[in-house]
């Protein structure tokens, strides 16, 4: 009897630091077993070789920075059947996004001898805001455990169990110090989604926000607490406009502290 | 009159988008430009009004498969300006925790992404079809690597826990000495490594390098050192940008590294760091490259798989010493003061050296940064590979043509994700 088609992964990169992609062959001890659960179709940081499209599944990395991006994406949407984006580039524009809130011909100018020769957009954007998504996956990079989680979900039509509440139910469960409480150090915990395994506070240091804004976040107040702690509207500004800067909840707490024409 | 067009849109397994376009007229290869197309996330840029501490976070951004690399050398860039030496215990750590990062990184590259062009194999799982013991030893190989950045670093990919200064919270000395079962597991079987890649055929090329690296007074140099090369350069890192500059090529988002002088093109990566450091081998790395045929000095760039796997060793054996003389330091890092200055910090990415160079103002906050990562220093090396590969192998087909060419772009492990950040390869015959 023939075996069941097992179904076509695609994996694909846009602007990123490739490192979401590496967690997948981070999985040491599961890869194998996923190379036979599926078949790896498309994946260029793996294997050149390439078979063509249509995709069960397309995992995105990274952010759309180039017009011509802007155009792939939507081919890439075209191509698959459930598509699944994996960090924070692709899911709110990552680092890379704080040209956003900047003048980009002045960054070229910083950074290139000849800025004509550079082709970019002024922004970089996540990719739900370029095409549907079907999940998207937090991180800077992403969680192993969840990304395995994710695939086994996808692979038995079921949904995922990634919590979308705050880290600092992570901290609590695992009855982590809290580092505002104990140190007054600033820490984005209470705003941001689960997910790392409180990493930072584990580390005596405040999380700086991998895993982008949780489910309803309410950063005005922790804005608030922060200025209590002694840090200036700079101080507040950084700590929002960092790996998820362009996330909606992030992005306006902040240029709430912005200043003005300080760049 | 002959012509011939080769085209490949994607080139895989390297970090990052970039491409090679190659013309060849009358047997003769009439342009060659490799490319990097990986759009540009201006890191530079956007550090500037940053605060300095959050620097070695931020840079760590720029790669995903190295970002020890990146946040080492901002660290020690800010510490040379606020003159800030951290104690012994903290460099080692340090060390350590770099040894993690080239074990993880050349794992990967020798089994993962280089080994399959030696074996005519599309990729390593192809490989673990054939051999699933071996690919599996690759796995526990790369995974005792990550195991080191999680103890240390917090986590594989960008670790939480190296700051300027020193380390937020230093690891305990059991969670140290539990790695060194697989250590010794892993000093083994990278000597098995270098004996497995050492049988590998070698396409011919000898090219006559410029050589550049970090050497140390007594270590193999991976994240301190005077930048030496094998031409009789021998300078501090901060006169770095004295000797080295980057120039903007039309193909390429990506700067492409030159030396001042007229001295042009060189190369940075194993091959360098094996030539100018051969003597600081610990002796069972140099003698496990000695026995897989290799001299003093390696001109032929596809033998770099195993110059990596001499270093996966020397890494390994590093590691192990690192552990077993650890004596925990006083507090997990030394307190940090900004002031306005100036500071440079340089040192051995897996793919050769990084330079880093931030000013700060008084209140800490970034006024300008500069990073030359190795990739970008590269490329013009990594052009003239290719010219020679292309012009001694005109015999082959367009297919076979084309992946002897992906294959010498990838004995640089290029990581394109940080020389701004894929490979797309046109050959055109005319």
């Amino acid at each position: 009897m023939a075996q069941p088609k097992k179904p076509k992964l695609a994996v694909w990169k846009f602007s990123s630091c490739d490192g979401c992609q590496l967690s997948l062959l981070d999985c040491e001890m599961e890869l194998l077993a996923i190379s036979e659960a599926v078949d790896i179709a498309y994946f260029l940081e793996a294997t050149r070789r390439v078979k063509k499209g249509p995709y069960d599944i397309s995992l995105v990395e990274g952010s759309i920075t180039t017009a011509h991006d802007a155009e792939r994406i939507k081919e890439v949407r075209r191509l698959s059947g459930t598509l699944i984006t994996i960090g924070a580039c692709a899911t709110a524009g990552g680092i890379q996004a704080l040209r956003n809130f900047k003048d980009v011909k002045g960054f070229i100018d910083r950074v290139y001898a000849h800025p004509e020769f550079i082709d970019t957009l002024s922004t970089s954007t996540a990719i739900a805001d370029h095409v549907p998504v079907d999940f998207e996956l937090r991180g800077c990079p992403i969680n192993k455990a969840q990304l395995l989680e994710l695939i086994n979900a996808t692979l038995n039509g079921r949904k995922p169990n990634v919590p979308r509440h705050a880290e600092c139910v992570e901290c609590k469960t695992q009855g982590t110090t809290c580092v505002v409480v104990a140190k007054g150090e600033p820490c984005l915990g209470p705003v941001v989604q689960a997910g790392c395994g409180n990493l930072c506070p584990q580390h005596g240091r405040g999380c700086y926000g991998c895993f982008g804004p949780m489910e309803s976040p309410n950063t005005a107040a922790l804005a608030a607490r922060f200025a209590a702690l002694g840090l200036d509207r700079r101080d507040i500004e950084r700590q929002f406009r960092s790996y998820n800067a362009n996330a909606p909840a992030f992005r306006e707490e902040s240029e709430a502290h912005d200043q003005p024409s300080r760049s | 009159m002959t012509s011939r067009v080769i085209k490949v849109d994607a080139l895989a397994r390297v970090e990052g988008e970039g491409s090679l376009r190659v013309r060849i007229k009358d047997g003769h290869v009439q342009q060659l430009e490799f490319g990097i197309f990986e759009p540009p996330r201006f890191f530079e840029a956007f550090l500037v009004g940053r605060d300095f501490r959050e620097v070695p976070d931020i840079t760590a951004r720029i790669c995903g498969i190295c970002p020890v690399a990146y946040e080492m050398g901002s660290i020690q860039a800010m510490e040379q300006a606020l003159g800030i030496t951290v104690p012994k215990p903290i460099r080692d750590l340090r060390r350590l925790v770099y040894c993690g990062e080239w074990i993880e990184s050349h794992a990967l590259h020798v089994y993962l992404l280089h080994a399959p062009d030696f074996l005519g194999l599309p990729d390593a799982l192809e490989l673990a079809k054939a051999d699933k013991a071996l690919v599996q030893r690759a796995l526990r190989l790369k995974k005792i690597g990550n195991d080191i950045l999680d103890v240390i670093g917090g986590r594989a990919v960008h670790p939480v826990n190296l700051k300027v200064g020193g380390f937020y919270r230093l690891p305990k000395r059991a969670e140290l000495k539990a790695l060194t079962e697989d250590l010794k597991w892993a000093v083994e079987e990278s000597l098995a490594t270098v004996r497995l890649v050492g049988g590998f055929e070698f396409p011919a090329l000898e090219q006559d390098y410029h050589f550049v690296a970090l050497r140390h007074p007594d270590e193999y140099a991976i994240h301190e050192g005077r930048v030496v090369s094998n031409r009789g350069l021998d300078i501090p890192v901060p006169h770095f940008l004295d000797h080295f500059d980057e120039e903007h090529v039309k193909h390429s988002n990506a700067l492409h590294g030159v030396m001042k002088n007229g001295q042009g093109p060189y190369k940075v990566g194993p091959l360098a760091r094996y030539a100018i450091n051969h003597d600081r081998l610990s002796p069972i790395a140099r003698e496990a490259a000695a026995a897989a045929g290799l001299g003093p000095v390696v001109r032929n760039p596809f033998q770099s798989i195993v110059v990596r796997a001499v270093e996966l060793v020397q890494a390994c054996v590093d590691a192990l010493a690192l552990i077993d003389g650890y004596e925990a330091p006083d507090a997990p890092a030394v307190p940090v003061e900004p002031r306005a200055a100036v500071g440079h910090g340089c040192t051995e990415a897996p793919r050769g050296i990084c330079y880093h160079r931030y000013e700060i103002a008084d209140d800490g906050a970034v006024v300008s940064a500069r990073i030359m990562p190795p990739t970008a220093q590269n490329q013009k090396i990594i052009e003239s590979d290719l010219l020679k590969v292309v012009e001694a192998n005109l015999a082959l087909s367009d297919q076979a043509l084309q992946w002897r060419c992906e294959q010498a772009i990838r004995n640089y492990d290029p990581c394109i994700s940080c020389a701004t950040h894929f490979l797309k390869l046109t050959v055109e015959r005319d």
